[in-house]
Order: C-alpha cells, then sequence, then structure tokens
C-alpha cells in the first residue's frame, strides 16, 4: 500500500498519542502499602518547638517549593499579660532562617509551627469544580497537578491559609504530608529534619502508633474546632490566642 | 386516521437526539481517565503521580544501616533523639550511592546556634546561649562533640567530628 497524503494526516496524531502513552510510563507504585490500613494526621507538640526553621527548609528541599512560598511555616506569638484577643505574630519568611531575638517587655513569647490540616471534612476539596483536590482514602488532601486548572477556588476556601497557586505551574499546591515518603514507609521531611521531636507523623488506624497514649494522655486541641473541618493536625499545648 | 402521517420529521428529530447522545458519551468516554471515580470524585491515578516524587531526605533508618558507630555514640548523649539529617541536611543521593556521593562539609559555628542561640519565645528546658558570650567565636566543636555535646575530661583529648 502506497502511503499517501491523507494516510498520513491520519497517521501522525495517531502515532502521537501513542508515543505520548509511551513516554507517561507508569508512576512507581508502592507495592506494599495499602491504603486502606492507614489514617494520617499529625501531632505537634508546642513546648518542644523551638523555631529553628529545620521544618520549613526541609519541606522546601524535599517538595521543591519556590521561594517564598510555604507548604509549612512557623509563627511566634507574642502575647501580652491581659489581653490574649490580640497576640502579635511574626513569621519572617516563613521562618526559614530562623527568628531574631524576641524583645524582653513581660507576657509570653512561643513558636507555633502551621501547616495543611489534612481535615477529614475539608473545605478546600468541596469546592473544586474539577475534581483536582480530594481526600486521598488514607485521609491524605492531594491535589492532581494535571487536573487542576488554577481558579483558586481552594485557596480562599482554605480556613488555616495552608494554599497558594504554584508560579512554576500554575496550579494550587500544599503540603502533602509527604506522600511519596509515607507511602514508602519513612516519615514526612519536617519530621525527619525536627531536631526534637516536636512533629511526630501519626497513624490513626495503626493501634500500635504513640498517638494513641499521648492523645489519652495528654490536652490536645485543633485550630479552629468551631469550622467542624474535623482536622488532624493536633496540637499539644495549644495556648487559646493562636488563630 | 391520518395522525401518524407527517410522522417522519418526529423520527427524523429523534434520530438527531440519539446520534447527538451517542456522540457525546463516546467524546466523554474518551476525554474522562479511566481511573477517574475510581474512589471519589477525582482521578486514582493521581495518587501515584503524588507518590511517584523521589525521596530527597534519606531517613535515619537508612543512615543506621551503615554509620552504627555514630548511633552508639549518639545514644548515651543528649542529642540520642535528633536524626541524622536534621544537621547533616538531605542525603538520600548518598544513601543511594555512598561511595561517590560525599556529604559535604558542617559548619558548627552555624549549625548549632540554629537551636541553641538563647530567644525567649523557646522552651525554657531547651538548652540556650548567648553565642557571643559563651564561645567568644569559637568554633563550637572546639568544647563540643555534636553526636554527644555534653563536656567530659576524656573530650580535651581532640576527638572533634
Amino acid at each position: 500500500m502506497n502511503i499517501t497524503r491523507r494516510h498520513m494526516m491520519l497517521l501522525l496524531p495517531a502515532a502521537a498519542i501513542a508515543w505520548k502513552h509511551v513516554l507517561a510510563g507508569t508512576p512507581d507504585a508502592s507495592p506494599n502499602y495499602r491504603m486502606t490500613e492507614h489514617w494520617w494526621g499529625m501531632l505537634i507538640d508546642l513546648p518542644k518547638c523551638i523555631g529553628c526553621g529545620n521544618c520549613v527548609r526541609a519541606c522546601q528541599t524535599e517538595n521543591d517549593v519556590p521561594d517564598g512560598y510555604f507548604r509549612t511555616w512557623v509563627e511566634r506569638y507574642h502575647v501580652t499579660d491581659y489581653d490574649i484577643e490580640n497576640p502579635r505574630v511574626d513569621s519572617p519568611d516563613g521562618g526559614k532562617k530562623g527568628f531574631p531575638p524576641s524583645k524582653e517587655e513581660g507576657g509570653k513569647n512561643f513558636f507555633v509551627p502551621k501547616m495543611c490540616n489534612h481535615c477529614a471534612d475539608s473545605p478546600c476539596t468541596q469546592v473544586c469544580p474539577v475534581g483536582a483536590t480530594f481526600i486521598s482514602p488514607d485521609g491524605v488532601v492531594l491535589v492532581d497537578k494535571k487536573y487542576c486548572l488554577g481558579c483558586r477556588y481552594c485557596v480562599q476556601a482554605c480556613p488555616y491559609g495552608c494554599r497558594f497557586i504554584n508560579p512554576k505551574t500554575q496550579t494550587a499546591d500544599k503540603c502533602s504530608l509527604c506522600y511519596h515518603r509515607i507511602t514508602k514507609g519513612l516519615t514526612t521531611a519536617c519530621c525527619e529534619a525536627c531536631p526534637t521531636g516536636a512533629r511526630q507523623l501519626a497513624d490513626l488506624k495503626n493501634p500500635n502508633d504513640p498517638i494513641h497514649e499521648f492523645l489519652k494522655s495528654h490536652s490536645v486541641q485543633v485550630l479552629k474546632p468551631n469550622m467542624a473541618t474535623h482536622a488532624k493536625l493536633f496540637y499539644n499545648g495549644l495556648d487559646g490566642s493562636v488563630r | 386516521m391520518n395522525t401518524f402521517k407527517d410522522a417522519g420529521h418526529i423520527f427524523r428529530v429523534a434520530i438527531v437526539f440519539l446520534v447527538g447522545g451517542l456522540a457525546f458519551l463516546g467524546v466523554r468516554a474518551s476525554l474522562v481517565p479511566k481511573s477517574f471515580g475510581q474512589y471519589g470524585h477525582y482521578r486514582a491515578d493521581a495518587l501515584a503521580d503524588v507518590a511517584a516524587r523521589p525521596v530527597i531526605f534519606a531517613g535515619h533508618q537508612a543512615c543506621e544501616e551503615c554509620h552504627v558507630d555514630v548511633l552508639e555514640t549518639k545514644k548515651s548523649g543528649r542529642h540520642a533523639h535528633v536524626n541524622c539529617e536534621a544537621c547533616h541536611g538531605p542525603l538520600a543521593n548518598h544513601a543511594a550511592d555512598p561511595g561517590s556521593v560525599q556529604p559535604p562539609p558542617l559548619d558548627t559555628a552555624v549549625l548549632c546556634i540554629r537551636c541553641h542561640e538563647a530567644n525567649l519565645a523557646k522552651p525554657k528546658s531547651f538548652p540556650q546561649v548567648a553565642s557571643g558570650d559563651h564561645s567568644t567565636g569559637l568554633p563550637c566543636d572546639t568544647c563540643h562533640r555534636p553526636h554527644s555535646p555534653a563536656i567530659t575530661d576524656g573530650d580535651k583529648t581532640g576527638e572533634t567530628k
């Protein structure tokens, strides 16, 4: 058969589509990981946080987060003795380079690391018009970069301010709870780099996880419980001034 | 009984709708990924996409496979629960190929201060120093061994790293 111009016109796009599938391949699977056996969250033990910024740097390295954007960051609170409603909060460069000395002016000072709360009823996933963000069967709120339109609905829906539009991809970006690590049996980059154990990855479905004993024996709070997001970022020793 | 005398155009409309409906189903089947809806209103393959990122921090378990001696030194000291990469930085490359990828050298004058520089916002029980007064500019590992930092009599012998 002679291949005519007409045949070429039909063959070329078909070949292009086929080649794209060849290039795409199959992503690295984690054969021993079963999603149904996990329900991920995190414990943040505030009395242990020293504001060193290791978590922020580790997160940016591990997840290639652009400068000036943060999947996790550390805030420093200053609360005066009689005005718990109006704390002064600073977070120079997300706490990435640590913090300048705190002024000696009474009241109390402390650090609060922040990140995605991986809510079980998350407002951000409910507003996505195209199904590009979702709660995985193991309880992690993730973004599908290939599906995201960059419409920013989710960015404004998150009550914790944990999402941003990645300037490189122009899609929504957020903490993935290092999904590429926890599915391989590792802890998250921030937990790995935390020198004091202030951050601890928690698997709420694993009966042997120390989180259960900790939750029983400590007074643990989540951020904005009134919003009924069922956040899974548990703060120990959370001050009432933290928003 | 000429009710269906001109029924031809109704059938024509029905055929147009049928063809249109089938075309819609065909286009949707080709555009919506197969894994969409497997677990919920999203593409199930996205989970594998997210999980396919390369690991940058090896994790202390990987370090401890080879550096047993360091683990032994750390065990008795105050830094027992500080993970290796908290100070040494991300080293998955080194863990994958220890021969050719060497960890970068560390500057204790910068590293130690990150955690131990005095700040009122740090927990009171955490050991802190005003670095200027404490060491008069000497690097911390002049006196302290980072893997087990308490100063004992045996430490003056010069073993620093």
